[in-house]
């Protein structure tokens, strides 16, 4: 059902001339985030431009019990920006000032449609930049690092967005405007810039955030290390860490994915390894010389076959503009690839790689494993060709046995990417009914009517109780081929 | 009984109780709760404990100091030095009150290292949110929503703590300076890559503490000047409040400020923490008027030991009065402590 005159005048005059999107040639640009298999033609895009017209379209869409999906830069891979055909699209993109910097506080305040990258841009002069850093920096959005609460490969030893933001302005359901946290430390009451932080949009609008400043470290360098074994590296992973060294970034790339990445971007990764290791220190010259020299001797111990160390910052940005490419890389020798997110505790490693290994031949896809190894994030690229009928399908169902094994081995069906529309499903595999309801007390608690982000996020228990009877009787879905929201 | 029958039977009854855990925190938000407790200190032991994973999983009624002692052996420690106030401090009491040591400017604050927790909500209902792994985005982050929530959501029976590998080397500095100097100094330090780890002034001395490797701590000792300290215990001493300035009669007062408010005319002693971001007050003014000095400066204020519900503005009030509901409809769990029940 298109809007009604009424409501579609009421959204025009209160955003700019030219902030409320109709036609759906125009409408196409948004069927779709980063999770490009799921789309759909909202039925309208409104761009606000302040924190006041937010309030002012949220407050309409109350009135009319309209479903509103909030957006950044649509970069999230999980679906979570995925239009509703019923509803409309809010995006954040247009409100995107940087309001102060403030470097005696470390701090910055902004508004949420700030790029990630720009941020560290503007902080730079003081010294200063912002820790979390996503792959997507360059395009994704601050209001969407929140909503997901967005990682990094940097987040071993500078933590995630929810541990790098100081406060919130939020726009809740009824279109009522709240300050949470600001510029101390801690603020009395709830933690509920910890609630929010990761809560996909279904909670609130956030229309501002002051994030942490760190002062850049002087220096950093990088070691590449090569193994002939993916467990030895998984060993070597645990050692360093035992070793009472917190790396700034510890990634591990398997063979599949090191070639793609090689090809590519010719970083000089020796391609005959079976696994790499990324780990880089930062600091001063001299600590870092005396690091570097503790993370080679506990490499070597455990049996790397090679190391590189980078000797310039221009060899430090080459070696990890392979790990940076390795999904685009991936994307050249495959028409399509499917990116899981899942966490397992690290130890596990070895034996959650040759399980992926097996369901790989079992399905017969292809998977390139690219490895946050210090966090235990892990990234299987499935690769599948979407013309080929039911491939899709199969990938799909591959991806959610990999989100079942990370839970089964203790872990999670998402690290960094969130939830979603994508793996609602595993959310049933996850957590148990009551726990699914107190999430919905929670919701509740913020959006009583269920107009932020519906169907995202949290699973409804009918629809976990329907596949939890499907599981019982044969593990299949019905109809794979449908959309799952 | 079992604390989940016993919650259960509240909430039938409607029957309103009050979380006990070691006592050493009883104080803190102690509005007056109702006469019939639940005991956690029968809720004890540690369940996993792996250094390399960098977690800890704990029963919450477990004391403070086994979880310490254990870490230490593993040189490892909870990088937010959680005060205990007594030997009988619990680590579900350190997380539900989720106050932070002098560390916390520059190592995060306790909710920073919360991964998961098994909750029993007020409708007697056994949930377990988060995990043992560091990144986790699969629902809404209700574990580390406990931390501060003081039991008013639920009561904590296990916890799944970050751990971090305890630095190779510390050293405190003193630098005899004034207090309006010595702000000016810690805000120019706290912009540059050092390796600070506390910074404290009092009676015109700064002590800053270095932690890292040795050479980051001997580079950072150069930069910074000043006598290397003898006094080994002062962190300790201002964590647990035992320095002499905290044995006074007049009433305690925390300030929670911007990093870089400057000098601020407080009604009393003053001893300033966390680089500047947290200042004690001994003073007999009223709340009103420090709560108004502290309001134009940026931050918040709170009496460390009398009953005040936390200042929040109305909007904020309901949305925590709703909060309460969706975790504790019958409202039996800790009423009235952290904020009024709702109407």
């Amino acid at each position: 059902m298109p809007l009604t005159a009424e409501l579609r005048s009421a959204l025009e005059s209160t955003l700019p001339k030219d902030g409320l999107i109709l036609e759906p040639d125009m409408l196409r640009a948004y069927e779709c985030d980063g999770l490009t298999a799921k789309r759909a033609l909202p039925l309208a895009v409104a761009l606000p431009q302040t924190g006041e017209q937010v309030q002012a379209v949220i407050r309409l869409c109350h009135e009319y019990r309209l479903p509103v999906v909030p957006r950044g830069a649509g970069t999230g891979l999980s679906g979570g920006a995925q239009p509703l055909s019923n509803g409309l699209v809010l995006s954040l993109a247009r409100m995107k000032r940087i309001l102060e910097i403030n470097p005696d506080n470390l701090s910055a305040r902004m508004e949420p449609g700030v790029r990630n990258l720009a941020i560290s841009e503007a902080a730079q002069p003081y010294g200063l930049y912002y820790a979390p850093d996503p792959s997507s920096q360059i395009a994704c959005t601050i209001g969407g690092n929140v909503a997901e609460n967005s990682g990094g490969v940097h987040c071993l030893k500078y933590g995630l967005t929810v541990n790098n933001i100081l406060g919130l302005k939020l726009v809740t359901a009824e279109g009522e405007l709240l300050n949470i946290g600001g510029s101390t430390l801690d603020s009395p009451g709830y933690d509920l810039l910890a609630l929010l932080t990761g809560s996909e949009g279904l909670l609130g609008i956030i229309t501002e955030v002051t994030v942490k400043l760190l002062p850049l470290p002087p220096t950093a360098k990088v070691i590449l290390a090569a193994f002939d074994s993916v467990e030895q590296a998984g060993r070597a992973v645990g050692a360093i860490i035992s070793g009472g060294i917190i790396p700034a970034g510890l990634e591990m790339m398997d063979n599949r994915s090191l070639r793609a990445a090689e090809d590519f971007v010719h970083a000089g990764y020796p391609v005959d390894a079976a696994a790499i290791l990324l780990c880089e220190v930062d600091g001063t010259p001299e600590e870092i010389d005396e690091q570097l020299n503790k993370v080679k001797r506990i490499l070597r111990q455990n049996g790397c076959s090679s190391i590189r160390v980078s000797d310039s910052e221009q060899e430090r940005t080459r070696i990890w503009a392979g790990r940076k490419a390795a999904f685009p890389a991936v994307g050249r020798i495959s028409p399509d690839y499917y990116c899981m997110d899942g966490t397992i505790p690290r130890h596990r490693l070895p034996e959650v790689l040759s399980r992926i290994e097996a369901m790989s031949e079992q399905y017969g896809l292809t998977v390139a494993n690219v490895f946050h190894a210090g966090d235990g994030n892990l990234h299987p690229l499935i690769l599948y060709d979407a013309a080929k009928p039911g491939e899709l399908a199969q990938a799909e169902k591959f991806g959610g046995d990999i989100l079942t094994l990370c839970v089964e081995v203790g872990g999670t069906i998402t690290g960094e990417h969130g939830v979603g529309s994508e793996k609602i499903d595993q959310m049933c595999v996850q957590f148990q009914a009551m726990e699914l309801q107190q999430f919905h007390a929670v919701k509740d608690a913020f959006d009583e009517t269920g107009l932020l982000n519906p169907g995202k996020a949290v699973p409804s228990l009918h629809r976990c109780a329907e596949l939890g009877a499907m599981h019982v009787h044969n593990g299949e879905l019905p109809f794979p081929e449908l959309e799952r929201f | 009984m079992d604390p989940r029958e016993q919650i259960r039977k509240a909430f039938l009854e409607k029957n309103p109780l009050s979380i006990c855990g070691g006592g050493s925190k009883g104080f803190l938000n102690s509005a007056p709760l109702p006469e019939r407790k639940l005991h956690t200190t029968g809720m004890k032991g540690v369940l996993d404990y792996e250094p390399e994973e960098l977690f800890i999983r704990a029963r919450a009624g477990t004391p403070l100091q086994e979880i310490e002692d254990l870490l230490h052996k593993e040189q490892q420690m909870l990088p937010f030095e959680p005060p205990h106030f007594s030997s009988t401090a619990t680590l579900g009491g350190c997380i539900a009150s989720g106050i932070s040591g002098p560390a916390r400017p520059w190592r995060g604050a306790a909710r920073d290292y919360v991964l998961g927790c098994v909750l029993i909500n007020g409708k007697g209902e056994r949930l377990r949110f988060g995990g043992e792994v560091i990144k986790n985005v699969a629902g809404y982050d209700v574990s580390r929503l406990q931390c501060g929530a003081f039991g008013t959501l639920g009561l904590l029976e296990e916890l799944s703590i970050k751990t971090l590998p305890a630095p190779e080397q510390e050293l405190t500095l003193e630098l005899e300076l004034d207090q309006p100097r010595a702000l000016e100094r810690m805000q120019h330090w706290n912009r540059l890559p050092l390796p600070l780890s506390a910074a404290a002034w009092q009676q015109g001395k700064l002590r800053i503490r270095l932690s890292g490797t040795a050479v980051a701590v001997e580079q950072g000792r150069r930069h910074i000047g000043g006598e290397i300290s003898s006094n080994t215990s002062y962190w300790q001493d201002l964590k647990e409040q035992r320095l002499k300035f905290f044995q006074n009669d007049k009433p305690l007062w925390r300030i929670s400020l911007p990093r870089d408010c400057g000098p601020l005319k407080l009604p009393g002693d003053t001893l300033i923490d966390w680089g500047g971001a947290q200042r004690w007050l001994l003073s007999e003014s009223s709340c009103q008027e420090l709560a108004a000095i502290a309001a134009g400066a940026g931050g918040y204020v709170s009496p460390f030991h009398a009953h005040s519900p936390v200042p929040l503005a109305p909007a904020l009030l309901r949305l925590h009065q709703r909060l309460k509901k969706a975790f504790d409809p019958a409202g039996i769990l800790n009423p009235g402590r952290l904020f009024a029940p709702s109407p």
